[in-house]
């Protein structure tokens, strides 16, 4: 393919993308070569799109169209904006760490308080150390397809965070991604390397500085997780109704690890989460579990591949997925079993709830064991609310709609019930809440 | 003016008539029992009084304090002071029982447009209202009905009717389910309630449920009318000769 011709629906050469930004893009000649390079995969692949298997409910072809031209960086109005959105969904008593269209704001984050737990450096920082010959690795991940070459070729910031053994975290760490620019993309890759012995929560949250929209974020997050670690990890994607989001996580999980991760999909009109979970060490257990909140036309896709690489480990999946008026969830599960991995025990359940004859649910799970000594399974289930239920509650005063904003809350209660952290599910009900009050 | 007036009220569930013109007044502070067999439309017109879905009005109309019950939505119904205790409350995993109660008392108090409770005005009253009816209070903490013991669920049901106040409760098959100590402390919280602004409209189709709350009216039901109105004399002649007597007069 004659990668020069490729145009976008605008006319713009595919290529102009990463010409124009790349004075912007931080590393050594040795980083840009890397760059360079998934730049020209994802050339030469262009968004992914139905005829790719694991993107066949989300054809961004279709979905995205294009990808928006690198944000700015945020001047002072754009970041004085930026911290009025931080202010709004901050988690209470949690460590913040700013990222505004994709470059770190220090000023927004509590970079000294967080100094004394976890060191701290940007993915900036990290890709323009010119002493650090592996530079280049920052930008390499074990699994990669056309947006995580995007991400590769065009990542700008990201915070690259390092908890010591044997730390316990005093309070979660937060990054939170605010864009403040429209008809842009803000494209960020987070390290994050928890030790031995650690207990940690991490949260992400991407939101919009007030009313902005019609941006793109793309970002990735590597994640290892050391033996007997307990951690959470929670990612809050509140982007604005007309935003794309697709994220990429990575992660590496040790031995005796207890792993939570928890997903919340509530904005944006086309998103993505995959995640890419290697449990490497045995006896680990990893609890994972996500709401899909979607109403208009919204597309959210979680997709999840939990790779049991050893014998003994858990892994137990359960998303739920509210839809209302047309939109359209998509859950795909995959769990593998490699051939050493006997006594593993995985199991995925999804359920759906559809608030609207239109409203559509894909769910494709999918088991390959190798192993021939396991437990494995999934389930799913997709309905209405329960009209009796419904009746019950009016018959009690409840208008319609806090009738159904009762049962839907319960619905996906259960999910959010698996946060321990109080303060943070407190959060999470909220932005629950805050979508619910969305609803025509 | 009364309290609750239905007259002549025809009432279809899909194509089939179930209620043939049905009258009934109902005046404050009142009991009255509604008996008759399996079949008769006992729960139909308990159903279509509190406005469930599914029922088709043909002619007639029902008035609740001179306005017209059919115009409106069963939480308008609701907020107005009609309560329905339901043969078989309904369990709803993951909504607390006091979160529910809390917001439907709300909705109702906002409806009237009188001012909602704050958290620890409402956590006050639903001890008062809970302790009065021997009401435990770990009963509340658990999702409505959720696990609830057939006797729980109905006392649960009191506990509602003593928080929301209406002025009037229909009581549908209060007794089915509940072995005869259940029904007695049931019944010891419904007559607790009692008072000369509240009717009590008591649903059954066995007089058991009459020895405990003592009705001022019986009126037998067959085949989607009533057929004969009475005092409780006429409940325990129930009991000695059946229902069959009435099968032919409707």
């Amino acid at each position: 393919m004659n990668v020069a011709l490729a145009k976008t629906g605008n006319g713009r050469a595919v290529s102009d993308l990463f010409t124009s930004a790349e004075g912007r893009l931080p590393g050594s000649p040795a980083v840009a070569a890397v760059r360079r390079e998934a730049f020209e995969t994802y050339e030469r692949l262009g968004l992914p799109h139905r005829r790719i298997e694991e993107w066949k409910y989300t054809d961004l072809r279709a979905l995205v169209g294009e990808v928006l031209p690198l944000a700015a960086a945020p001047d002072s109005a754009a970041l004085k904006r930026a911290a009025e959105a931080v202010k709004a969904h901050a988690v209470a008593g949690a460590r913040k760490l700013v990222l505004v269209d994709g470059v770190f704001a220090a000023d927004l984050s509590d970079v000294k308080a967080l100094a004394s737990e976890a060191s701290l450096k940007t993915l900036h920082e990290a890709l323009a150390n010119e002493a650090n010959a592996a530079a280049g690795d920052l930008l390499q991940t074990a699994t990669t397809d056309a947006v995580i070459s995007l991400n590769a070729a065009m990542a700008t910031d990201g915070v690259v965070v390092s908890v010591a053994d044997g730390t316990q975290l005093s309070a979660p760490i937060q990054i939170i991604h605010v864009a403040t620019a429209a008809g842009a993309s803000a494209f960020t890759r987070s390290h994050l390397r928890i030790g031995k012995n650690v207990r940690a929560t991490v949260v992400e949250s991407f939101v919009a500085a007030g009313k902005v929209g019609g941006y793109q974020v793309n970002d990735a997050v590597i994640l290892w997780v050391g033996d007997n670690a307990d951690v959470a990890h929670i990612r809050l994607m509140d982007d604005a109704p007309d935003a794309v989001n697709v994220t990429s996580h990575f992660v590496t999980v040790g031995a005796d690890v207890k792993f939570n991760i928890f997903n919340m999909t509530a904005g944006a009109a086309v998103s993505r989460l995959q995640g890419f979970i290697t449990l490497a060490g045995e006896n680990s257990e990893l609890s994972a579990n996500g709401v899909n909140l979607l109403q208009k036309t919204e597309h959210g896709d979680t997709t999840l591949v939990v790779d049991h690489a050893v014998p003994n480990c858990v892994s137990r999946e359960v998303f739920r997925a509210v839809i209302d008026d047309r939109a359209h969830s998509v859950f795909q599960g995959r769990i593998i079993v490699r051939p050493d991995a006997q006594k593993t025990d995985g199991k995925m359940m999804t359920r759906a709830l559809l608030l609207s004859d239109e409203a559509e649910a894909d769910n494709k799970p999918e088991l390959e064991i190798f192993a021939d000594d396991v437990s494995c399974g999934h389930g799913a289930t997709a309905g209405a609310l329960d009209d009796s239920l419904l009746f019950y509650l009016k018959a009690r005063g409840l208008p319609e709609k806090q009738a159904q904003a009762l049962l839907i809350q319960a619905f996906v209660g259960e999910a959010i019930e698996q946060i321990a952290d109080d303060g943070l599910r407190e959060h999470v009900i909220g932005i629950a809440e805050r979508w619910l009050e969305r609803r025509s | 003016m009364a309290l609750l007036e239905v007259k002549d009220l025809k009432v279809r569930v899909e194509e089939r008539e179930i209620l043939h013109g049905l009258t009934l007044t109902v005046n404050e502070g009142e009991v009255h029992a509604i008996m008759g067999p399996n079949g008769s439309g006992k729960s139909t017109l308990s159903h279509v009084i509190a406005g469930k879905p599914g029922y088709e009005v043909t002619d007639g109309q029902i008035l609740f304090k001179g306005e017209d019950l059919l115009e409106m939505a069963p939480e308008e119904r609701a907020a107005k002071g009609v309560f329905l205790a339901f043969q078989y409350p309904v369990e709803i995993p993951g909504v607390a029982t006091m979160t529910f109660l809390r917001t439907a008392l709300n909705a109702q108090r906002k409806a009237r447009g009188e001012s909602e409770y704050s958290t620890p005005d409402f956590l006050k009253k639903v001890r008062e209202v809970s302790k009065s009816l021997n009401i435990p209070q770990d009963m509340l903490k658990r999702g409505v009905n959720v696990g609830f013991s057939g006797g729980e669920k109905k006392r649960n049901e009191v506990l509602q009717m003593a928080l929301f106040e209406p002025s009037l409760c229909i009581l549908d098959e209060m007794d089915s389910g509940l072995d005869i100590d259940a029904l007695r402390i049931a019944a010891d919280g419904v007559n607790a309630l009692h008072s000369p602004k509240r009717a009590m409209v008591v649903i059954t189709h066995y007089q058991r449920l009459l020895n405990y709350i003592v009705p001022d009216f019986v009126h037998v039901m067959s085949k989607g009318r009533v057929v004969k109105s009475g005092d409780k004399q006429l409940a325990l002649e129930l009991e000695e000769s059946g229902y069959a007597q009435f099968e032919d007069a409707a």
